[in-house]
């Protein structure tokens, strides 16, 4: 019990004395998650839409598909982007391994299924009601999968913040593609990993609970500038 | 928006890209863990401006970096392992660099009585005989081909143990953890064990039999093999290493008043 009180207090003070170590891993862990979400939205968002509105033979095998990956474990995400991006892998000639950039890769390929998922489930519904509008205004494909989008916002921001919540609090993937190198790919996440692995609780907890902060400051910051639940506009 | 987006990725990956010279090492776990790269890091960016990025694995895994060319150099701590990697060209050759020694951790009170045995051999045997739970590291690091070697040295087979022989697969440190929350006898390297902020009921029961002897070495990537391997870079450090300086701040690092490393490298 002692050590969760510890554990605030030393996070506590992190924070207030603005630690320059904490600083750049959470600084780090923000920028990773947040490009792969970025990424992975630009990819997820069209598909699921897609897949709402688009009937063709195999749907049902690709939603299928694309639930299940949903439960893709990290670890074996990393394992596979690692053996590809290893020197002796087929990209290996881009040296990208142990960089932000692989691990940017590795949370694109984790959360990508997830928002796409989410993304369906929420467009098949506004696509039933939408359906008879816009075939009867004879509206192009990408016409339809924009409004649906625009019109679906709510929706898709809560698929984002599902994904950005599975990409800045996985560990796996990230410490066998990033290797949790000091001052170049160590994160939010892996230091956790490594001041448990040397005992150290106290600290453990207080970068969790600075992560913890991070990830509730990230949704209310994204929910206030969108305005969401205020009246009129949603 | 999208095009706002995709610039904004772009630029943040950009600001990834590497400046100052860096050259990649995988090191065991126990060199992390005990403290002593604290130390090392900053005097080796400061006298040879090298940028040391560590990749802190299990000798196994830190061999198997190497091999891919994944990784510059390494510096690691098991000698059969190590003569085999130079042996088939993964390596250049192999250079020791100090030595620190392994001990047996256990609980306080000692249920095995280990504490009163004259050598490692008869400590396991004790070990054996009382069968408490003993962690293993089970990773196929250096720490863990030592404790094989130790068991067999003592002529027995932990394949056949009972239950109470746990194999964890994990890091110096999270096989302390979980030998703390068991209260478990386990081997673990001095230096980590004494820098271990989790120590619960554990105490140091036995050490100083040569058989626990463990020396570090380092060893250059093969540049032949691995074309992109800086091993200019790697021998720069191994200069450095192997130098007064790094003699210095590595026989005076000490925690809590005890001595960790004891360096030993040789001149060429």
């Amino acid at each position: 019990m002692s050590d969760i009180y510890d554990g605030l207090i030393s996070a506590f003070w992190l924070m207030v004395t603005l630690d320059p170590e904490l600083m750049q891993i959470s600084l780090r862990s923000l920028q990773v998650s947040l490009t792969a979400l970025m990424i992975a939205s630009a990819i997820a968002l069209p598909l699921g839409t897609f897949l709402a509105i688009r009937r063709f033979r195999y749907r049902r095998l690709t939603i299928s598909l694309l639930n299940a990956l949903m439960g893709l474990p990290p670890v074996v995400v990393g394992l596979i982007v690692y053996i590809l991006l290893s020197r002796s892998g087929p990209f290996g000639v881009l040296g990208l391994l142990f960089t932000p950039t692989a691990m940017i890769i590795a949370q694109v390929v984790i959360i990508t299924p997830l928002i796409a998922s989410v993304t369906h489930q929420a467009m098949r519904e506004l696509w039933a009601e939408y359906h008879d509008l816009l075939i009867s205004l004879n509206t192009s494909q990408g016409q339809r999968i924009r409004t649906l989008i625009w019109d679906g916002r709510r929706n898709l921001l809560t698929a984002a913040l599902a994904g950005f919540g599975r990409a800045i609090g996985e560990v796996g993937a990230i410490m066998i593609v990033g290797g949790n190198i000091e001052n170049a790919t160590r994160v939010l996440t892996t230091a956790i990993a490594l001041e448990t692995g040397k005992g150290d609780f106290a600290l453990a907890l207080a970068l969790g609970f600075v992560l913890i902060t991070l990830a509730i400051g990230i949704n209310i910051a994204i929910h206030w500038l969108s305005r969401t639940e205020s009246e009129g506009r949603w | 928006m999208i095009r706002h987006l995709l610039a904004v990725a772009t630029a943040l990956m950009v600001s990834t890209a590497a400046t100052a010279e860096e050259i990649r090492v995988a090191v065991t776990t126990s060199f992390e863990n005990s403290g002593l790269s604290q130390i090392l890091l900053p005097a080796i960016r400061e006298d040879t401006g090298l940028d040391v990025q560590l990749l802190v694995v299990g000798t196994g895994q830190a061999l198997r970096l190497g091999q891919a060319g994944d990784v510059d150099a390494i510096l690691v701590h098991s000698r059969k392992a190590e003569e085999a990697f130079v042996a088939e060209g993964s390596g250049t050759y192999r250079r020791e660099i100090m030595y620190n020694d392994f001990v047996i951790v256990g609980p306080e009170d000692d249920p095995a009585g280990i504490a009163q045995a004259a050598t490692a051999a008869e400590a396991l045997q004790k070990i054996v005989a009382e069968k408490p739970a003993f962690v293993s590291r089970g990773d196929d690091s250096g720490t863990h081909k030592k404790e094989l070697a130790l068991w067999s040295a003592a002529g027995l087979d932990p394949a056949a143990f009972d239950p109470w022989y746990r194999a964890v697969g994990a890091g110096m440190g999270a096989s302390l953890n979980t030998a703390a929350g068991l209260d478990a006898y386990i081997l673990a390297d001095r230096a980590s064990w004494l820098n271990f902020g989790n120590k619960a009921g554990l105490a140091l029961l036995f050490s100083g039999d040569p058989a626990l002897f463990n020396q570090y070495a380092f060893i250059p990537v093969n540049p032949e093999k691995h074309a992109h391997v800086r091993n200019d870079l790697a021998v720069r450090l191994e200069n450095w290493l192997t130098g007064a300086h790094a003699q210095d701040l590595i026989n005076t690092y000490t925690i809590g008043g005890e001595t960790l490393f004891t360096f030993n490298a040789k001149p060429e």
